[in-house]
């Protein structure tokens, strides 16, 4: 599903992000990334809906080349694979129904069908009662669940999350991690960057830990180790 | 794309006119400024094309001919001037014809001293010739006054020169100002456009990122830019139409000496009016995709 060949990822600014990255993910599978801050988890990320190209390496998605993937079919990439943004990335001007609605136009969606779907993410995320809000309206948790909300309303195949709880609330953390857990049972690969131990060390999952550019340890049912 | 995909480019395009209120604001005053001058201009032009193109038409050269001639001459000459190149067509002016159009063009209080002439007539018979074109009549009167049986040829030598070199050289000046003036202002709305897409270069980067198409981004800024050029239209055409009508019916036959008269106002203000709406949708749609191009590069 998700195969990574040697990459490396160099900054424009020479910050040396990631280095000889192998991995790969099967499809199905729930993947937590953790590792110290600026360890290269959002770089990681960014590298498998091509935020970011690898400076070396390739890396395969579904049988996709993309280091060779033409810009045009980009998005159609992109359409496979639904993204919990660490900072959101929520339309401004548009409100929280048409932030996540968006996710649907683009695939042309019949309308009647997009206000179906909107409503019931919206539902799973606790948000709908809200949904006539703007962004700039939100809590900084409200609108990490709008995000989490946009990633999965079309149904992707592979769901990426970086740090999805990061502004939550323990409950509501939990609430979001049955959501992620749900739509895995379906059959959705889920790669997670997190922080968060407790999470990592109840739901236990595949665990990468990445430092300072390099995989230091990748284990089946793993623990999020470094001691407090 | 689908039916309701457009509809959803139509109405985006529509909201964000409305949530970008002052930057849509200043880009409709700029394509309204820049419309009523391009408007005002355009009827000026034509208007003095109108004028020139009338004046050119009644150039014409008077051949007077010898008092001395016999009618036998006379007919000789005539079949002489229908002969020469460039000539298209003769009229023959008698010696009395002649005194009433003079007299005819006269004010009333100088019109008595002439009356007295109609007795012993001073006036030559004449032949009026048209050219074929406005800038042969020169060239005519020349090979006319080679002729035998002349008096003379007149033909307003310097006026027609003249008036035929400030002619182009208005017209020059007026397509050249509107040109300028429609390139300034194109400018002038890509760059406002561009302003207000700089502010939402981060908006189009999460499109992006979300699986937009370029093209799926590019649509409500065509409609967007689109509704500007025309919004931008409605006041200019409004102005310069009401504005000429007024000036048509105050001026419009009082003026009309018979060298100089305005244009009715329709057709005239229609096809203005459509001028203005094209080039106004037009540099709004231009404006719009030219700024949003380098931002898709995402
Ligand atoms: N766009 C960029 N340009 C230059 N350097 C960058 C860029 N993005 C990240 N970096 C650098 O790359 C390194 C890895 O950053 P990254 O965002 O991947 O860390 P992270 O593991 O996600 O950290 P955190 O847990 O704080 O989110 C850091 O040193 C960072 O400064
Ligand atoms: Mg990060």
């Amino acid at each position: 599903m998700i195969e990574m060949t040697d990459v490396s990822k160099t900054y424009a600014n020479g910050v040396n992000a990631l280095n000889n990255i192998d991995v790969l993910i099967e499809k199905g599978e729930f993947v937590y990334i953790v590792g110290p801050s600026g360890a290269g988890k959002s770089t990681f990320i960014k590298m498998i809906y091509r935020e970011e190209k690898p400076s070396d390496g390739r890396i395969m998605i579904n049988g996709h080349d993309l280091t060779t993937l033409k810009e045009k079919h980009v998005p159609y990439l992109r359409r496979n694979i639904g993204v919990v943004f660490q900072d959101f990335k929520l339309l401004p001007k548009m409100t929280v129904f048409e932030n996540v609605a968006f996710a649907l136009e683009v695939i042309e969606e019949p309308r009647s069908e997009i206000k179906k779907r909107v409503m019931e993410v919206l539902d799973i995320v606790k948000l709908k009662n809200k949904a006539r809000f703007f962004p700039d309206e939100l809590s900084g948790g409200e609108q990490q669940r709008v995000s989490i909300a946009r990633a999965i309303v079309n149904r992707p195949q592979v769901v990426i999350a970086d740090e999805p709880t990061g502004n939550l609330d323990p409950d509501t953390s939990w609430e979001i991690m049955d959501v992620l857990e749900e739509i895995n049972k379906r059959g959705t690969t889920i790669l997670m960057a997190t922080h968060n131990r407790s999470i990592v060390n109840t739901i236990k999952k595949r665990v990468i830990a990445i430092e300072s550019g390099r995989i230091v340890r990748d284990e089946l049912r793993g623990d999020y180790g470094y001691e407090r | 794309m689908k039916g309701r995909t457009l509809v959803r480019h139509g109405k985006e395009g529509l909201k964000n006119l409305g949530r970008n209120g002052w930057m849509s604001f200043a880009s409709i005053s700029a394509v309204t400024i820049m419309l009523i001058v391009v408007g005002v201009f355009l009827a000026l032009i034509l208007n003095m094309n109108h004028f020139m193109s009338s004046v050119e038409e009644d150039v014409e050269v008077r051949v007077y001919v010898d008092l001395t001639a016999t009618e036998e001459e006379q007919k000789e000459l005539e079949q002489h001037l229908h002969d020469l190149e460039q000539v298209e067509r003769v009229t023959y002016l008698d010696k009395d014809e002649g005194l009433d159009q003079l007299i005819n063009s006269l004010a009333e209080e100088d019109q008595e001293a002439f009356e007295s002439l109609r007795d012993e007539n001073p006036l030559n018979d004449a032949f009026i010739l048209e050219a074929e074109e406005p800038q042969l009549t020169e060239h005519v009167a020349q090979q006319a006054e080679q002729l035998p049986h002349i008096d003379r040829v007149d033909y307003g030598e310097q006026v027609v020169e003249q008036l035929f070199n400030v002619t182009s050289v208005m017209r020059t000046i007026g397509i050249v100002l509107v040109i300028g003036l429609m390139f300034t202002s194109m400018f002038l709305i890509s760059n406002t456009i561009k302003l207000t897409i700089v502010s939402r270069q981060k908006e189009i980067q999460i499109m992006k990122l979300v699986g937009a198409t370029n093209g799926f981004i590019r649509w409500p800024f065509f409609v967007e830019g689109l509704l500007l050029g025309v919004l931008g239209s409605v006041i200019p055409i409004a102005a310069v139409v009401s504005g000429y009508s007024y000036l048509y019916t105050q001026f419009g036959e009082r003026l009309s000496l018979d060298f100089a008269e305005l244009l009715p106002a329709y057709p005239l203000m229609l096809q203005v009016s459509l001028v203005l709406l094209g080039i106004g949708a037009l540099i709004g749609v231009w404006g719009s995709l030219m700024s949003v191009r380098k931002f898709l590069k995402v």
